[in-house]
């Protein structure tokens, strides 16, 4: 199964500093496994020593969150795209810039 | 009857509209699939917020930490903030919030016009920074009151107690509630009323993903999950990029005739996934979403006109929810 990775800026380091990377596994834990042979250390920022996803780290399967799809046994499709982001609270993050209506906003409407 | 005594009083009791012209289409025998939108711009300053903001306040009176007189401090820019002034002036407390410095003018002249004081905090640190400016005041000031959203149980029971009733009394056919995930208020609010009644309901956030900048400078181990936050009371979770968010901000205004904010054209994304999903499996289904707060506030992003890559190259920096 062949699926393309979105790596936050935060973790390129272990990407030579590409954005997007391709992988191979059948479910998540398979792709994570296949990352790590190509992007040593890079498992090892998102899977906690006990084998669980690390708390401050997303990880969506097609724009939805794996946590409710079986988390690392999340299974995958050819052409899947798994995004990895870290968790932000609503609003409560930095943006820079000249347009900035928005940034700082630390109440969300949706929340 | 629609008299209240007080602007206060006039809080919740939003209307629930259905959206025909946005709902998938279904075969003439096949089950039903609707769509409904809960119309929470319909509150007193504009926003769902102003049910958490009551609801907080009053729990805080109740328990005796918030006295008349009182300063209340939290680190807010956006419709918490506005809803909390609103609250305070009304029950006369004095409101600061503290936010970065670098928010936009609209926010700082509306919250000054609802009378709160502002305490900025440096840009650099975006709002972590502000929260953390919030707690450094909380301790040299010991007789402010933070009320904290992120944290605060009365902001998640005001949506147990009021928006999940209403909706279920609206709506009891109801089978999916789509929601924004911020505070995480309204979801667990709102997810645990509904799970507690309505067996096999599905409990769906749906969380903004913003540009690529805003997450630039995250560093993964500290990341921030809301105390409020417990997944058990969701069923998914949907990330939901900006050009999405648009695409279906403008397509409520241009088919339904609602003029709403980017997050809840994110939460409308998140509802049509589901409701499609019920029309492919041939289920029933009354899809509700909430809509948090109208457009108007956003005017300025640049987000409503021009092409969708224009507005989405807009809002790239924005935190837009």
């Amino acid at each position: 199964m062949s699926v393309d990775v979105r790596v936050p800026t935060i973790l390129r380091s272990y990407t030579g500093g590409a954005k997007t990377v391709p992988g191979t596994g059948d479910t998540l834990a398979g792709l994570l496994a296949d990352l790590e042979t190509r992007h040593p250390g890079l498992r090892g920022r998102l899977v906690t020593e006990e084998g669980a996803l690390h708390r401050f780290v997303n990880v969506y399967v097609n724009d939805e969150d794996v946590r409710f799809l079986g988390a690392l046994e999340a299974k995958l499709s050819a052409g899947d795209t798994v995004t990895v982001l870290p968790a932000v609270a609503g609003g409560a993050g930095q943006a820079s810039g000249a347009s900035e209506a928005l940034a700082g906003s630390a109440s969300p409407a949706g929340g | 009857m629609a008299r209240y005594e007080s602007l206060l009083d006039a809080c919740g009791e939003t209307p629930l509209v259905g959206l025909p012209r946005l709902a998938p289409a279904v075969a003439p025998d096949a089950p039903p699939v609707r769509l409904w939108a809960k119309l929470e711009d319909r509150n007193p300053t504009g926003s769902v917020k102003d049910r958490a903001a009551l609801w907080m306040v009053r729990a805080a009176e109740q328990a005796g930490t918030l006295r008349a007189g009182d300063t209340i401090l939290e680190p807010t820019s956006g419709n918490t903030g506005i809803a909390l002034a609103m609250v305070a002036k009304l029950r006369g407390y004095r409101l600061v919030c503290v936010m970065p410095e670098n928010v936009s003018t609209e926010r700082t002249q509306l919250l000054r016009m609802y009378g709160a004081e502002i305490i900025f905090s440096p840009a650099a640190g975006g709002s972590n920074q502000a929260v953390a400016t919030a707690k450094q005041l909380a301790e040299e000031h010991p007789d402010w009151v933070m009320l904290f959203q992120y944290g605060n149980q009365a902001n998640a029971r005001a949506h147990y107690e009021t928006t999940g009733p209403e909706l279920l009394r609206d709506l009891p056919t109801v089978t999916h509630f789509v929601a924004g995930l911020g505070t995480t208020g309204t979801l667990m609010g709102v997810g645990r009323y509904l799970r507690d009644k309505v067996a096999g309901v599905e409990i769906v956030a749906a969380e903004p993903r913003y540009g690529e900048l805003v997450y630039g400078l995250r560093n993964i181990d500290e990341g921030y999950v809301p105390e409020l936050y417990d997944p058990e009371v969701l069923t998914r979770r949907f990330s939901v990029g900006t050009r999405d968010a648009v695409l279906r901000t403008r397509q409520l205004v241009e088919v339904e005739g609602l003029f709403v904010g980017f997050s809840s054209g994110a939460v409308l994304h998140a509802a049509l996934a589901v409701a499609h999903e019920a029309v492919r499996d041939g289920r029933a289904a009354d899809v509700a979403f909430l809509v948090a707060d109208g457009g108007w506030k956003y005017l300025s992003t640049g987000g409503y006109g021009g092409t969708l890559a224009e507005a989405e190259q807009a809002l790239d920096r924005q935190l837009w929810a």
